[in-house]
């Protein structure tokens, strides 16, 4: 699938991202590509040292004295050649961010209510602090935060967590933009305050028109909320495709073996738990990555070709499913680790 | 055979706030309100709850790491809950408590070897070349190379980091475990690494696993019998299979039905509960039926009467449900809609803030 999909609202192509460290140049994106439509929701998945987080907060300028080559666009203008002041402008105005944790996003010296109205007056100047601070009553209302007229007086640490995030999307979403990136938006909530807050996002998108780039390492929630998903590895993107797609024919073997791994709610048979099925060893270094497919060194199909950076193949006939692996596409032709076979980085028991 | 553990009425109370001037009772946060249950020896107990519901305070009382404000505990037979520090520690080498924190729990400036020696040490019970013997088996049976004996903590990555922590847990070969959130910090490759080995070293060593946790498909998969806790109480205690196929109570349901699955298809499939509102403080909690100001199903004799925790309509003993109208097999929650004219209160509950209150 071409990054520059038709309808394509943000698109990032061929994004490399590196830092300097004590220890070496960090890799941290190797050449990823991704885009997401107006109203849609991309889910990016991936686990700790993916590249996903740095991926994104790169596109909106957040990763400073980093090394970034490529391209991302959004609406046809350009975000990585894009001065300070005009990324300042399309943060808040074009692109909104929630993160995972709204307590450090949130001045503690503050009361909510003002932070929203300085939020859009310094955007859209001229708007008088009543206007302002009415509309921030609405977004509050919005998001469903109980007596938004008197809540917006109060100052963060007087909100729950989920709350601090409704607060958090209330704020993102002030100015309408185009695009919300949440990553890990529900990741220090409860279940039950997750549950609210994936609602909330759900309802801002059906009003909006927001197309949504969700960062997660729970795909629990990018089977909740995301219509297509990319999966992340070793700074690269292993599989991309429509999260039914995604979730039950999945090619690539990270992404098999991520699904594997999670505890299945099959009842279990007289009392005898079934094993998991992890993925042995650890994660690649992100300064000596593997020459080839970042996998290969854990994939237990892996064969001699796999030293080689794998291209893109396409699965299936739709044009919107694609796997960086030398396998066959159909699945029935997949065999265990010929040749040298996999080389477990660790032995797990 | 009697239970591992038995705990009967426990109740820790933490003092919040100031004391009131001129005597008065001074608040307190209930983390743990009456709470019985016991833990047979080689099973597996889930302990599940949102943040601030006490179960890891409970996991601490049970084992005494906290003193209780009420209520017993009995530990093999003896009772622990008045032991002095003196008392308890030869039975402290039969219990043993693993945290979620591997990065928190291992002291950067040691040695591997004599982090999971420590035990050993602490108990005078293998020196020299043998307690380094017994070092390596450890290491070797949670699946860490016997030869990085001397390395330190940061060397390894964040998996490896909780088989040290499992190793020293196991080096005294206890008969309990209480595992408060041990793969929450590990990606899920490496969670279901970790999960296999503790279902391993409990057949190997027939260990008894508390098991706390906020991730429902965890528990479900490692557990036995699950104890859903909410606000300093248990509401429902079930065996796997009857917790999920014949929910009693309607916060046990809405918990499992906002449980993410890696199955779209299930999803558009189930019924979804959102709860309405927050948790409320356990400093001042709801009166009758915690539950009942978030509830669907509440009605009049929620407000005043708290449910005691017994077997719900057909179920047998081993089932229990504190509700005073519980579901039915097949009701919708969804459906129900409270009939009490009480309005939820916006009850903010900070968690964090609460954390810093048990701590001081």
């Amino acid at each position: 699938m071409p990054a520059q999909q038709s309808g394509a609202l943000l698109s990032v192509e061929d994004l490399h991202v590196s830092f300097s460290t004590a220890d070496g140049v960090v890799r941290a994106v190797r050449g990823v590509s991704f885009s997401v439509a107006r109203g849609r929701t991309l889910g990016i998945v991936g686990e700790s040292g993916s590249g996903k987080s740095v991926a994104t907060q790169t596109i909106v300028g957040l990763t400073r004295g980093a090394r970034v080559a490529g391209r991302a666009t959004l609406d046809g203008e350009d975000l990585l050649g894009a001065s300070p002041e005009a990324l300042r402008r399309i943060r808040g105005a074009k692109i909104g961010m929630i993160f995972q944790d709204p307590l450090s996003s949130l001045h503690p010296y503050y009361k909510v209510g003002w932070q929203i109205v300085e939020m859009i007056r310094e955007h859209e100047r001229g708007t008088s602090k009543a206007a302002a601070r009415l509309r921030a009553v609405e977004l509050l209302d919005a998001v469903g935060i109980p007596s938004p007229r008197t809540r917006i007086d109060s100052y963060p640490h007087e909100f729950s967590g989920g709350m601090r995030q409704r607060v958090m999307i209330a704020m993102a979403m002030a100015l309408r933009p185009a695009v919300l990136v949440a990553d890990e938006p529900t990741t220090a909530l409860d279940v039950t305050v997750q549950a609210q807050v994936l609602d909330v996002m759900r309802g801002v998108q059906q009003e909006f028109g927001t197309a949504i780039v969700l960062i997660t390492h729970d795909l629990g929630v990018v089977a909740d909320l995301a219509d297509d998903v990319v999966v992340m590895y070793g700074g690269q993107v292993m599989e991309r495709a429509p999260r039914r797609e995604l979730f039950y024919r999945n090619h690539h073997p990270y992404t098999e073996g991520l699904l594997r791994s999670l505890p299945t709610t099959a009842p279990r048979e007289k009392g005898r738990r079934s094993k998991l099925t992890p993925i042995s060893g650890s994660p690649p270094s992100s300064i000596t990555p593997p020459p080839g497919c970042p996998f290969e060194p854990r994939c237990a199909y892996a064969f001699d070709k796999c030293g080689q950076k794998p291209p893109f193949r396409e699965i299936g006939t739709a044009g919107d499913h694609e796997s960086a692996c030398w396998l066959p596409a159909d699945r029935a032709e997949r065999q265990l680790g010929t040749s040298n076979g996999p080389r477990r980085a660790q032995a797990a028991p | 055979m009697t239970a591992l553990l038995e705990v009967t009425d426990v109740r820790k109370y933490f003092p919040v706030g100031r004391r009131r001037l001129f005597g008065g009772p001074s608040p307190s946060l209930r983390a743990v309100d009456g709470v019985s249950l016991e833990v047979e020896r080689g099973e597996t107990l889930g302990l599940v709850g949102e943040t601030g519901c006490g179960k890891s305070t409970l996991a601490r009382c049970m084992t005494r790491l906290h003193d209780l404000t009420s209520g017993r505990v009995t530990f093999d037979g003896t009772d622990i809950s008045t032991l002095s520090r003196g008392e308890l520690r030869p039975l402290r080498r039969e219990m043993q408590v693993m945290f979620q924190d591997p990065y928190g729990s291992l002291n950067p400036r040691r040695r591997v070897g004599s982090i999971i020696g420590d035990p050993f040490a602490i108990h005078g019970v293998a020196e020299g070349e043998e307690r380094k013997r017994q070092v390596q088996a450890l290491m070797e049976l949670v699946g860490l190379n016997p030869e990085h004996f001397n390395r330190f903590p940061a060397e390894f990555s964040g998996g490896q980091r909780q088989r040290i922590g499992i190793a020293r847990a196991l080096a005294l070969k206890p008969k309990l475990v209480v595992c408060d959130e041990p793969v929450s910090a590990l990606d899920v490759s490496i969670q279901a690494q970790i999960i296999n080995l503790l279902a391993e070293l409990q057949e190997q060593l027939g260990l008894t696993y508390v098991f706390i946790t906020h991730d429902l498909s965890v528990v479900r998969h490692v557990s036995d019998r699950i104890a859903v806790m909410y606000l300093g109480k248990i509401v429902e205690i079930a065996d796997v299979d009857g917790l999920h196929e014949h929910t009693r109570h309607p916060y046990t349901r809405a918990l499992l039905s906002a449980a993410p699955s890696a199955d779209p298809d299930a999803l558009t499939g189930r019924e979804r509960v959102v709860l309405r509102g927050d948790l409320p403080s356990p400093a001042a909690p709801p009166s009758g039926c915690r539950f009942h100001p978030r509830c669907p199903k509440a009605r009049d004799r929620c407000l005043t009467d708290d449910p005691e925790l017994i077997p719900r309509l057909d179920d047998g003993p081993e089932h229990r449900a504190a509700c005073h109208f519980p579901l039915a097999d097949g009701e919708l929650l969804t459906l129900s809609r409270p009939a009490i004219d009480d309005v939820a209160p916006d009850l903010s509950f900070d968690p964090a803030a609460a954390e810093e209150g048990t701590t001081a």
